[in-house]
């Protein structure tokens, strides 16, 4: 019989801050620049050269210390860690060690353990046969990302599952996104998360050996990457084997993980107090400063959407954790003409156009404010349809068109013609019609079968190009055949 | 003090080579001196804080200014080996 | 002015002739030049090929600077005495320089100097050691040993050194001149090669203590640069003092007994007893933790050296040693064939003090004795204005005398780590010659009077004033003439 093993995975994610300048030196943050054209003597590690701390990485980073509950230190200090690598021109890299800036806090259900600023590495080319990294000879250097603040955010072992692990990286990702601290982009690298994983037999409280896997770029590829790697530490476990500690890479193409162990890896940072920054002392300003500019973040929105607009839980938390469809909704929720809107039903039905119909016409991270539909629009087109103004299948048409071309719901409807018809005249004899040429449905329903009225409906529908309301097809041929 | 052993792990941490010729000397010599400062341990320190700046001076940041860069051709211009638009160098996993 | 009379003419009193028009800046600097470009004692690393276009009008309007290997000048070789180093042309200046250039200085030559600034000697220079002018055989001091040597034989009116353990005052003193470590953060440390980042600082090497006034009064000042740069209170003012009354000054028992030269120790209590005519007094004092300062530094500069010199990796400036597409070859063979015997032992030295299992025993402990020298400081300067010692143990020793005993080496800083350490402003003036202990039953004749002898005055954090003015009386009394190794 084999054991049945937890898995235990921490985090570490590294966030490319927006700044425009680099952490220690003025050079603007580069965003696709020509190689080596974003670079000074600091940045290039050239001998003299002295680093002085970006006064907005630290406000980022007070920011993002506040979103994750954590403990800002009154006093941090910059350590270099020292290790040789063509990336890292002074031979060391400053970051934080034992005097982070933040220190514990909690995103939703997992522990935060700290936060720290630090300097990103350059860029590495591989150049050779093949351009792959292993059989290359020879890498090209580009120092424009060399010296890009990061925050490493760094969580307790917490998560249980790859897919939790996604989950709540998506979560980070809403929240650092809202903040406005970071493009977190996984794609471009500015959002970037190595995880520690472990397996412990279920009911132990011991954690097992982790191991480090470095770098996986995607959501998908985090997620594959830990299940791979669990399933490689329970086979392991399962042959009597023991996990070696070590640093991985997950290969997304071969779905296979290597050791990325080279021949000097004597790992000793050496880590000393920066002698060239003194220590950040984090003033009243400077916390009040972060305060200010902190947003509303997603928890907090969330309970808001529910708690003052009705909303369901479920359209609250999508609008929260996707702060572009949230931000999106509150605008367009306030360009409503009705400046009493029947409150709850209102908004829960703009809610439900946003989040659903709109959302499923975009692109996926797309946001509704760079698309054609305006906050406007898709108000006066739920309002519309909430007032049966237009059928639902007519207000899909219309969204489709405002999708494609943008302008006003209502110009739309009239030239199209697709306002609803009132359960007048002319639908009572469109549904008459419709009774006639479905005499086998009209007789079974007729005869008590109520949900033959199927082909009746359709041709109606077909007739008023889905302009008609349902309900009062539904009606007319209930009276009619009655 | 320091053996053999110690000293090319020592190198090889500060990526320095060193001859054969080279190696007893320089753990004869390096044993020397940490005999010296080891000296220090003799001290009572136990509520001594460490010193890493003497002069404490917090919040000295830089605003978050852009400077002018540097001319890709002047920064090139000091490199041992260039390939096109940066440094060459062997490559760490060859 | 004849060329003899240009050449005795020391910074301050250049500046003023330039200033009314007594001599032309172009006069001057071509002079110097012909002086710095014949210089037999191998105290420069380069030398200017022209004079340049006269200076607008400006406090230094014209008078020419020297100026240690390490600071960055741009397009100007700045190689740190290094190999790994040679022929790199920095594309940017140093602020230190760039602030005396910007009062009107000119740049005559660049000074050799110990590799990385770690010596004390000059003989660890990948361009050859120095000859103290004094006694050619004789070593200058070290690292600045370029700078204190080409000041002391006249080869350039004033020059900027850099100071970390010693570098500035023990040189200064083996040459026989004046020489500054400001407070640290003084003086902007930006366009400096580094050695001992939490050390470091530069300072003038010049003449007389009123030339020292003058350059620091240039070159200090907040640097947003430097992170670690302060804005100096107030302004230098050039010294004027006569008298010392009242002044206290505090002798400690642990830097001025065992371990210094007699004929050294004799001309430093014949400076205390000139200081007491001129009304100061002079009280016995305790640093109690000096005696460990020396291995404190010997921690702390190699571990902070091991990791600022990291950056010399082949890769994008400085000499590379090829090899065959390995990188951890190609960077191990240049930092070999790059590094002199010194720099990497001092590299090794600070890489094991910072590494796994030893960094509290070393490194940590070495910053808690840090500490406790800066509190001895503070105590004693509750008592008394000054603390001073000889600069040096020893006089200008015999070149190659030391070479083979690193530790023996390392002793030459015994008198001025502490002030180091304690960040703390320290000055060195000559106060008279001594005979080396080997020459006792030379004559005096025979040895041409001695070589030169350091007194040092060390104050709090921001006391350069005062340092300057009670330098400046002690010099006005002592009356030591350095004119002799000038001409
Ligand atoms: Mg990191
Ligand atoms: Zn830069």
């Amino acid at each position: 019989m084999t054991t049945t093993y937890e898995p235990v995975i921490g985090l570490e994610i590294h966030v490319q801050l927006l700044t425009r300048t680099k952490m220690f030196c003025g050079c603007e943050l580069s965003f696709g620049e020509p190689p080596n054209t974003r670079t000074c003597p600091v940045c290039l590690g050239l001998p003299g050269a002295l680093p002085v701390a970006n006064a907005q990485a630290i406000h980022f980073g007070l920011m993002i210390g506040l979103a994750l509950d954590s403990e800002l230190a009154p006093r941090s200090i910059f350590h270099r860690k020292n290790y040789f690598y063509p990336d890292l021109p002074k031979g060391y890299q400053i970051s934080q060690y034992d005097e982070p800036l933040c220190r514990g806090g909690r995103l939703a259900d997992v522990r935060i353990h700290r936060v720290h600023l630090e300097e990103d590495a350059a860029k590495l080319v591989h150049v050779g046969a093949s351009g792959r990294i292993h059989a290359s000879d020879a890498s090209i250097v580009d120092f424009n990302r060399g010296g890009t603040p990061l925050a490493e955010i760094v969580t307790e072992p917490d998560l249980h599952s790859p897919e939790q692990a996604g989950q709540w990286l998506r979560l980070l990702r809403a929240t650092l996104r809202h903040l406005g601290v970071s493009d977190v982009n996984m794609d471009e690298g500015s959002l970037r998360c190595d995880a520690n994983v472990s397996v412990r037999p279920e009911g132990s409280r011991e954690l097992g050996t982790k191991t480090e896997l470095k770098n996986m770029n995607s959501f998908r590829f985090l997620e594959r990457g830990i299940r791979a790697e669990i399933a490689r530490q329970e086979g392991i476990l399962n042959e009597g084997g023991r996990v070696v500690q070590e640093t991985l890479h997950f290969d997304p193409g071969s779905g296979e993980i290597t050791s990325l162990r080279s021949k000097e890896q004597a790992h000793d940072y050496r880590y000393f107090p920066e002698p060239d920054l003194a220590p950040v002392a984090v003033s009243e300003t400077m916390l009040a400063a972060a305060r200010q500019a902190m947003p509303e973040l997603p928890s907090a929105r969330a309970v808001r959407l529910q708690d003052s607009l009705g909303l369901s839980a479920e359209s609250a938390h999508l609008l929260a954790f996707r702060p572009e469809l949230g931000d999106y909704f509150e605008q367009a929720l306030q360009s409503s003409p009705d400046s009493t809107p029947s409150a709850g039903a209102q908004a829960q039905a703009l809610a439900n156009w946003v989040t659903g119909e709109l959302a499923k016409r975009l692109a996926p991270e797309e946001s509704p404010a760079d698309s054609k539909v305006s906050p406007e629009a898709i108000t006066v087109l739920s309002q519309m349809a909430a007032e049966k103004q237009i059928s639902v299948g007519a207000a899909r048409q219309v969204l489709d068109r405002l999708v494609a071309e943008g302008g006003d719901p209502r110009t739309l409807v009239e030239q199209e013609g697709l306002a609803a018809l009132d359960g007048g005249d002319e639908l009572r004899q469109i549904v008459r019609a419709a009774i006639a040429a479905n005499a086998d449905a009209a007789q079974r329903v007729r005869a008590g079968n109520p949900k033959a009225t199927g082909p009746i409906v359709g041709y109606v529908m077909r007739e008023t190009k889905g302009r008609a309301d349902g309900a009062e097809v539904t009606r007319l041929i209930a009276e009619l055949l009655g | 003090m320091i053996d053999r052993e110690e000293v090319l792990h020592i190198a090889r941490l500060a990526r320095l080579r060193l001859g054969e010729e080279e190696i007893e000397p320089m753990a004869r010599e390096l044993s020397a001196v940490i005999e010296h400062v080891a000296k220090i341990g003799e001290l009572d320190l136990r509520d001594t804080a460490p010193t890493s700046h003497v002069v404490e001076v917090a919040g000295r940041l830089r605003a978050d200014e852009p400077h002018q860069c540097l001319p890709r051709e002047v920064v090139l211009a000091q490199a041992p080996a260039v390939s096109g638009e940066g440094f060459l160098v062997p490559s760490p996993q060859a | 002015m004849s060329a003899e009379e240009l050449v005795s003419l020391g910074a301050q009193a250049a500046a003023q002739a330039l200033a009314s028009g007594q001599i032309a800046a172009h006069e001057l600097y071509e002079i110097y030049r012909s002086r710095a470009a014949a210089d037999d004692l191998n105290c420069f690393t380069w030398v200017a090929e022209q004079t340049p276009a006269p200076p607008a009008a400006s406090p230094l309007g014209g008078v020419p600077l020297a100026v240690k290997d390490l600071f960055c000048t741009e397009g100007v070789p700045s190689q740190s005495g290094s190999r790994i180093l040679e022929g790199y042309l920095p594309p940017y200046t140093a602020t230190a320089v760039e602030r005396l250039l910007g009062a009107g200085a000119c740049l005559l030559a660049k000074t050799n100097q110990d590799e990385f600034a770690m010596g004390s000697s000059n003989e660890n220079s990948a361009f050859g050691p120095v000859l103290n002018p004094w006694d050619r055989s004789r070593v200058p001091g070290g690292s600045s040993g370029g700078s204190a040597a080409a000041v002391a034989a006249g080869l350039t009116p004033w020059a900027l050194g850099t100071d970390t353990g010693g570098s500035i005052r023990q040189p200064a003193a083996l040459c026989g001149i004046v020489g500054f470590k400001p407070t640290y953060g003084a003086v902007s440390r930006y366009g400096m090669i580094a050695f001992a980042s939490s050390l470091d600082q530069a300072g003038p090497l010049t003449r007389d203590v009123t030339d020292a006034a003058l350059m620091l009064r240039h070159l200090i000042g907040y640097d947003e640069c430097d992170a670690t740069s302060l804005d100096f209170p107030g302004e230098i003012a050039l010294p004027t003092a006569e008298r010392l009354d009242g002044v206290r000054l505090g002798v400690p028992e642990e830097l001025t007994g065992e371990g210094i030269e007699a004929g050294v120790l004799a001309a430093f209590h014949a400076t205390l007893a000139l200081a007491e005519q001129l009304g100061a007094t002079v009280e016995p004092i305790s640093l109690p933790h000096a005696a460990h300062a020396l291995s404190a530094y010997y921690v702390i500069a190699p571990a902070e050296c091991s990791s600022n010199l990291a950056r010399f990796d082949g890769v994008r400036y400085g000499m590379r040693t090829e090899a065959a597409g390995d990188l951890t070859e190609m960077y191990t063979r240049t930092r070999h064939d790059g590094f002199g015997a010194e720099v990497k032992r001092r590299i090794m030295l600070g890489t094991y003090a910072l590494s796994s299992g030893y960094y509290d025993a070393y490194y940590g402990r070495a910053q808690c004795v840090r500490t406790k020298i800066v509190e001895d400081f503070r105590n004693v300067f509750a008592d008394v204005d000054f603390v001073v010692t000889p600069t040096a143990p020893s006089v200008a020793f015999p070149l190659g005398s030391k070479t083979a005993d690193p530790l023996a080496m390392y002793l030459n800083d015994f008198c001025t780590v502490p002030m180091s350490l304690a960040g703390i402003p320290a000055i060195s003036i000559p106060c008279g010659l001594a005979l080396p202990p080997e020459d006792r039953n030379v004559t005096e004749a025979a040895s041409g009077g001695g070589l030169p002898v350091g007194f040092q005055i060390a104050g709090p954090a921001f006391s350069e004033n005062r340092i300057l003015e009670t330098a400046f009386a002690l010099e006005q009394a002592i009356g030591f003439d350095g004119g002799t190794v000038r001409a």
